[in-house]
């Protein structure tokens, strides 16, 4: 099925744009993640400009977390006081990551950073992820008994000035921890055109230390509203959103969402934890492996 | 009065000549880019006659090139740097054409005409002119514009088709180009010269336009005139569709 994309000014196969949201659609379902992280270099593989990819891929996680958001509110596990500062904090970043995006492009780097980013985000994330999943899955076997050593939250968030409190996460810390984690966010999220789960999720739970019936809810919320932004900020800055283009994927990671969905409540969450970590790590081998052999392309055009 | 004089016998002398004429045509004067676009073939086609309206008669050689409109662009080169490949120089050029295809009835350019006339009238990928903006020395600038042509040839952009053109009965011409559907939209002009003896004896121009029409054209408008709407556009459809999404699940 041929489709014409207007603002990528090219034709695709649609079947291949849905079968692709449908996958990422299946990870966020299954991981509670947008998915962006595989979207976003997938669609330039394919040949969409990198920068109308990470716009369009944008949109697209919008879409996957909506649900979720629902689902998690219905169950009361969205902290919206600590959602909402790192949504303040997430828009902020957005907004320097626009500039950002906009000096490297001029710079010539943009690429080069992005591949970077997604290099070290994933290669830390995705074993951090694997170490964890390892040790909850071997002592089922093994016979170490483990020492819980506790700690609530990272001593850097007890340095913080001021203090709120935040019933759903039960965390009494300073604002500042969240609106920073925000600001990182988002400034990824428009970077890499990634929603920031995969980021989010983790340092809510071992650097804020949030109770963990919140974190996925809560990171969905930030994710849809981040995205959101970063969406509007692309429209109005590069005006690479191919809404034809986004509304493929969403086509296919609305339905793949609930897949995903259907498929988590059966499988046990160690596993699951495994399964991420292990396409994530794929995912930033390929890409160190991208950055390090002789490219196809030695010559790119930008317009002046 | 003697300059008069020379000017008449100019005239006739060249008319004298008797060059031929070339009638050209386009199988299509617009190309419109809508849904479903997966690129088209135009054809080029027409016919040389000499002036009194007979077959030319003689051996002719049929260049025809298709241009697309020209565009100032940066080429960056990526080099090694430490571990990873990165861009490093770049240049600039002040038109570029983002489409260019040559097709000629001769199976080599250099059979019918010399380097400088090729290189004038861009007859061929080597002999296309960038306009590099500053100063750049020769060495380099054959290098980037080698490195732009190899890119867009593999893009499907720039072609050249030696033997593309088939003359019968040296009367009329045809070439087949065909425009990917990655091509840029606006007004594309396709060349065509006549060529005997290396020397270029007649030349006509026929414009071809490329451009979105229908949905097409209006999202590409909608985002470029009422950035904010579209935007907030495209934020309602992704959380309408989710929403949808979620709500069909739950009743299954």
């Amino acid at each position: 099925m041929d489709l014409y994309l207007p603002i990528a000014n090219l034709s695709v196969n649609g079947i291949w744009i849905v079968a692709l949201g449908m996958l990422t659609g299946i990870l966020s379902g299954l991981f509670g993640v947008g998915g962006g992280f595989l979207t976003t270099p997938l669609l330039i593989f394919y040949g969409i400009p990198p920068t109308v990819a990470a716009a369009s891929a944008s949109t697209q996680v919008t879409g996957a977390s909506v649900s979720g958001v629902f689902a998690h509110s219905k169950r009361k596990g969205v902290d919206y006081k600590l959602g909402g500062v790192t949504v303040v904090g997430g828009i902020f970043g957005a907004g320097i990551g626009a500039i950002l995006f906009r000096f490297l492009q001029a710079a010539g780097q943009i690429d080069v950073v992005i591949n970077i980013l997604y290099v070290v985000m994933l290669g830390t994330i995705g074993s951090l992820m694997a170490k964890e999943a390892m040790e909850s899955i071997r002592p089922a076997q093994g016979s170490t008994s483990r020492s819980a050593p506790k700690r609530r939250h990272h001593p850097l968030v007890t340095a913080l000035p001021l203090r709120w409190r935040f019933y759903r996460s039960g965390l009494y810390i300073s604002p500042f921890a969240p609106l920073i984690l925000g600001i990182l966010v988002g400034i990824l999220t428009m970077l890499m055109g990634v929603g920031g789960g995969f980021i989010l999720v983790p340092a809510m739970l071992y650097i804020l230390g949030m109770s963990a019936g919140v974190v996925v809810g809560t990171s969905l919320f930030n994710i849809l509203f981040v995205t959101m932004a970063t969406t509007m900020m692309h429209a109005l800055t590069t005006q690479a959103v191919d809404i034809v283009l986004a509304a493929f994927l969403l086509l296919g990671s609305v339905t793949g969402a609930q897949i995903g969905t259907q498929v988590a409540q059966k499988v046990k969450p160690e596993w699951l934890r495994l399964a991420l970590a292990v396409i994530v790590l794929l995912v930033a081998l390929r890409m160190l492996f991208g950055l390090g052999v002789q490219p196809d392309e030695i010559y790119t055009v930008s317009p002046l | 009065m003697s300059r008069v004089f020379l000017i008449i016998l100019c005239f006739f002398a060249l008319s004298a000549q008797r060059d031929p004429i070339l009638v050209p045509e386009v199988s299509q004067h617009e190309v419109q880019v809508r849904q479903g676009f997966t690129g088209t073939e135009l054809i080029l086609f027409g016919a040389i006659l000499d002036p009194s309206g007979q077959r030319a008669g003689r051996k002719y050689d049929i260049v025809v090139i298709l241009k697309g409109p020209s565009e100032p662009i940066r080429l960056r080169e990526k080099e090694r740097i430490g571990p990873i490949w990165m861009n490093a120089e770049s240049t600039a050029f002040r038109s570029a054409p983002s489409f260019f295809a040559v097709a000629s009835s001769s199976a080599r350019i250099a059979d019918i005409v010399d380097e400088r006339t090729a290189a004038i009238y861009e007859l061929g990928l080597d002999y296309i002119q960038l306009s590099p903006s500053g100063t750049i020395d020769p060495e380099e600038q054959a290098r980037f514009t080698a490195g732009l042509v190899d890119l867009r040839e593999r893009q499907g952009l720039y072609k050249e088709s030696m033997e593309g053109v088939r003359i019968s009965e040296q009367v009329l011409y045809q070439a087949r180009i065909s425009l990917p559907s990655n091509v840029q939209t606006g007004t594309y002009t396709a060349e065509t010269f006549a060529i005997t003896r290396g020397r270029v004896i007649a030349s006509a121009i026929a414009e071809v336009e490329v451009k979105k029409v229908g949905f097409e054209r209006f999202v590409e408008l909608f985002s470029q005139q009422q950035e904010f709407w579209y935007g907030l556009l495209a934020v309602s459809l992704s959380i309408f569709m989710g929403w949808v999404a979620g709500r069909l699940f739950a009743l299954i």
